[in-house]
């Protein structure tokens, strides 16, 4: 194996035992870039100076911790200090923030390098990263399929190899369906588990900060450093963080797992279904007990979400005008035809129509009917969970309704785009943790098992997604990248 | 104001709370510091930012809650409140809509010796925004300049119920509620600089009409005076427009205080839609009872309290109460001046009167005045013991206000010392009455004017400083021995 191939734990072992240095590693994390993001497409901005610099510091040093050393990428919506923030949006093309988001900064503070910062659909408003500003990332699978959204650069680039973990955000699905898409793990926390501080806003009360990594440990790894509260986010959660790789022990016997007849419908993808059914029996035979449990206000998860995520995201975006930063129209005649012009040209298409969407549903006359309504839409559905996770200790489903589709096979459609997520929306709708994890491939794609558990139980997720990968070798499977 | 209509007034004040940082961030608040030095990424609206409520906001809504006899709400929450404008960082303000930290209340207010209760509808916070520079007039500016020192101030929206008659009773609720504000120590109160602002709800209707006029909104009203002129031309102009078989249209308007009219803003149509939601960055607020027991504890003397100890313990009327109290510092005088010289009625005439004069004149706050409390209680004793009179007083006091000596300094260098010894004084009468018997003749035949003659002839020969009082009697005691 090379070293941007290891995961974070396997690097830490070399390190420890002064096999190899901070700066080797970096280096072979930014020859593989340079051998693969031509086609892969992940990264919109590489700070390859500044993390070859940071590599030395810490191999002077001499000591290694928890993520020492270890290169790492950023989905390009978390704000870092002096290193262009764009949102992959022309709005903020330009734009350098004066601080770190509180999640990166933790990661930051433990000695994590970062390699640079990668692409996603404008404002993390899509399904396939084709809705960025800049360039769609490809999926390395297959080049000419989309890597999901709105995360792809994340779940690409760490499917490619090109980090060994890489943050995300997941609004309705935004972190698990790319990391199903490319066969990665993908992690989104209980609201409020980790700090949303610095992470620019797309939907303030969904949005929720979580990572991706080559497998599970890493995943609980890097969840005990950036989760916690932070004075500065007052959403966020002042719960106790248990040491997540504690529960790392791959017994799941007598584990209480539920599957909701709902998400195994027509419109799933009856080879989707069949590997999370496969997967429900290597659950079985692991000693959980699996019944068929009912969500029943599920189909009513995807319009509520697209009222409130729209409604929030209206208000969010609208402090872009061009007055203190970012894109600004100078031809503008008066003050509100520079506002007009500067988001007009700063905007694209989907960032456009969501803005629409949500000032509709909070207009004056509509807001009953529509806003209010999803509301209440909202805490049915929490109910629903919170009936099942009165007996069963985890829900069980599939992550997408299909594996990767191909780029521009849904650019023009966007309520099919939006189907994309009618499994994962659900979770954010009630806040809480879900994982996807590679469980087994479709057309030679990865597809992507869904684990949910109650808030705050991370740790169930950790324990039974890790229980799955030491019985099965999904995780192991690498695309194997043409590099030309 | 008009015999056929009566006019209905309620008003919306902004008060600025006096906190040390802003409301959803580290930054200070404090008033005339360079542009843009007193901000932050959170108050600039920066990506990724989220707010953080100042805990000292809240006590300060409690408090005022609490001295307006308000319910302070167990359960509230923000929101946003959209509209674009380059002050507004975020383009949204975080206020509070419909569940408002302190619900009902009243304040009694006295004009003319009646009593009214106006009611308060709701007290909510809010963050100010910050405040446009132009380069000249707003119409014709090249450009225009954003200061942001102000956004993120925490403000505190105080919303009274229609229950003002007159422009008269809008002034006294303001002034009554500026006391309230400054005696529970929550807001500087300064019109001038904004941190108190007030916008009024003006609508008239013919006497006995049940149903309320359509109203317009009164926006830029900077003082008192403003307050009270823009709601007599605004009620005036109503009345003849309704007079003229017009119809009013609700509106907002701004008062023009060169001009002394108000003028069209902004039509109903135009209004903006808010678009109000819930703020999903802060948890709703739930304020405990202890939390509110505290507060109260923690509460001052209020207005209302003052004032009643005043007329129960030194007989004050209510007027000379209500003028007191106005302000902490007013009453911190009146008390500290009486301590010294226990004479209610002096001591509030002349703060009333010559101290209130001089410092209008001079555009000076009682705290700043050079006048302490222990020099007036020390000049009224002088008063009281005929040391000086009381012409004599307005001329010390005046020089004290200016210089800040004490009454016996000032007294000896302008030779003040009044006359009050009769040894040296009968001489002086025997003299000018023998000196004018002609006048002694009219007096005699029962001509008043020739009393008055002799005092004045009296007091000249002693430059004034006779003491007018002993004079008089003196006077009147040997004109009858004649």
């Amino acid at each position: 194996m090379e070293l941007h191939q290891l995961t974070i734990h396997e690097l830490q072992e070399l390190l420890s035992r002064k096999e190899t240095s901070a700066l080797e590693i970096t280096q072979a994390i930014f020859s593989r870039i340079h051998a693969v993001d031509k086609q892969v497409r992940a990264f919109i901005t590489l700070t390859e100076e500044e993390a070859l610099a940071k590599a030395r510091e810490i191999d002077n040093q001499g000591e290694y911790g928890r993520i020492a050393g270890i290169p790492l990428g950023l989905k390009d919506i978390f704000c870092t200090r002096g290193v262009k923030t764009t949102c992959a949006s022309r709005i903020l093309e330009n734009f350098v923030p004066t601080y770190d988001s509180t999640a990166a900064g933790k990661l930051f503070a433990d000695k994590g390098i970062l390699a640079g910062k990668l692409n996603m659909d404008e404002f993390a408003m899509g399904s396939s990263t084709e809705q960025s500003a800049f360039f769609s990332t490809c999926n390395p699978w297959d080049f000419t399929r989309v890597p999901g959204g709105s995360s792809g650069g994340s779940a690409a680039a760490v499917a490619a190899d090109e980090v060994p973990f890489a943050l995300g955000t997941d609004t309705g699905g935004s972190i698990r369906q790319p990391a199903s898409f490319c066969g990665v793990v993908g992690l989104k926390p209980t609201y409020g588990r980790v700090s949303r501080w610095g992470v620019i806003a797309y939907a303030s009360s969904l949005d929720q900060v979580g990572t991706f990594a080559k497998d599970v440990r890493d995943c609980a790894l890097v969840m005990n450093i950036i989760s916690g509260k932070d004075p500065l986010d007052s959403t966020s959660v002042d719960l106790p963080v248990p040491d997540y790789s504690a529960s790392l022990d791959g017994n799941v016997k007598g584990m209480k797992i539920a599957y909701p007849r709902e998400y195994f419908q027509p419109g799933i993808d009856s080879q989707v279904q069949e590997a999370i059914k496969k997967a429900l029996i290597k659950y079985e035979e692991m000693g959980a007990i699996v019944d068929e449990v009912s969500l029943p206000h599920s189909e009513y998860a995807l319009p509520a979400y697209y009222l409130v995520a729209t409604a929030e995201a209206s208000a969010n975006l609208a402090r872009y005008d061009g007055v203190r930063y970012g894109l600004r129209d100078f031809e503008a005649a008066n003050v509100i035809d520079m506002f007009s012009r500067s988001r007009a040209e700063g905007f694209g298409e989907e960032v456009k129509r969501r803005i629409m969407l949500g000032s509709y549903a909070l207009s004056s006359g509509y807001y009953d009917a529509y806003y209010l309504k999803a509301l209440k839409v909202r805490r049915l559905i929490a109910d629903d969970f919170s009936k099942v996770f009165a007996k069963f200790d985890l829900i069980v489903s599939p992550t997408a309704p299909t594996v990767a589709f191909k780029i521009g096979e849904q650019i023009g459609d966007p309520l099919t785009l939006y189907m994309n997520d009618i499994l994962t929306v659900p979770i954010n709708m009630a806040g809480l943790p879900a994982m996807s994890i590679p469980c087994g491939f479709h057309e030679g794609m990865p597809v992507g098992m869904q684990l949910v558990g109650p808030a705050f139980g991370e740790s169930t997720l950790f324990k039974a997604a890790f229980a799955f990968e030491q019985n099965t070798d999904f995780h192991t499977f690498r695309p194997a990248l043409e590099v030309k | 104001m008009s015999k056929d209509y009566e006019v209905v007034i309620g008003l919306e004040v902004h008060a600025e709370l006096k906190t040390k940082s802003k409301i959803f961030c580290a930054c200070s608040t404090a008033f005339g510091a360079e542009p843009n030095t007193q901000v932050c990424p959170v108050c600039s609206g920066f990506p990724g930012m989220l707010p953080v409520l100042n805990e000292k906001a809240v006590d300060c809504a409690i408090k005022t809650g609490l001295a307006l006899n308000s319910e302070i709400a167990e359960f509230c929450k923000f929101d946003r409140k959209n509209y674009f404008y380059p002050d507004l960082p975020k383009a949204y303000q975080i206020s509070q809509y419909d569940l408002p930290i302190c619900k009902g209340g009243y304040l009694d207010i006295d004009v003319e010796g009646e009593r009214t209760r106006v009611g308060i509808t709701r007290a909510h916070l809010e963050e100010d925004a910050g405040k446009l520079v132009h380069q000249g007039d707003i119409t014709t500016t090249p450009f225009s300049l954003v200061d942001l020192n102000r956004s993120g101030v925490p403000l505190l929206e105080i919303v009274s119920e229609p229950d003002m008659r007159s422009a008269q009773q809008a002034r006294a609720y303001m002034e009554k509620l500026r006391s309230i504000l400054l005696f529970a120590d929550v807001s500087d109160c300064k019109m001038e600089e904004g941190s108190l602002r007030c916008d009024a709800n003006v609508s008239v209707r013919p006497w006995g009409e049940q149903k309320l006029g359509t109203r317009t909104e009164i926006k830029n009203l900077n003082s008192f005076r403003a307050l009270e002129r823009a709601i007599e031309y605004e009620a005036k102009r109503q009345m003849e427009a309704l007079e003229d078989g017009e119809v009013i249209v609700q509106e907002t308007r701004t008062w023009d205080e060169g001009k002394g009219v108000t003028r069209s803003m902004r039509s109903k149509e135009e209004a903006h839609d808010y678009r109000y939601f819930p703020e999903p960055d802060l948890p709703p607020l739930r304020i405990d009872r202890d939390w509110v027991d505290t507060v109260r504890k923690s509460m001052p003397e209020m207005p209302v309290q003052a004032g009643q100890r005043l007329m129960d313990q030194y007989g004050l009327s209510q007027y000379d109460a209500d003028l007191i109290t106005q302000s902490p510092q007013n009453l911190k005088f009146f008390d500290e001046t009486l301590a010294l010289y226990a004479d209610a009625k002096a001591v509030s005439n002349w703060m009333m009167g010559d101290l209130t004069r001089l410092l209008n004149q001079n555009g000076m706050e009682i705290q700043d005045a050079k006048v302490k409390p222990a020099l007036l209680a020390e000049m009224l004793r002088l008063m009281a013991d005929g040391t000086i009179s009381g012409k004599m007083a307005k001329t010390v006091f005046e020089e004290m206000f200016v210089s800040g000596l004490d009454p016996q300094t000032i007294i000896k260098e302008k030779g003040l010392v009044q006359i009050s010894d009769a040894n040296s004084l009968l001489p002086l009468i025997d003299e000018i009455i023998n000196n004018n018997p002609k006048v002694l003749q009219d007096y005699k035949n029962g001509k008043e004017k020739a009393f008055g003659f002799f005092i004045g002839q009296i007091m000249k020969a002693t430059k004034g400083q006779a003491n007018p009082e002993m004079v008089n009697n003196l006077l009147k005691e040997r004109l009858n021995r004649e």
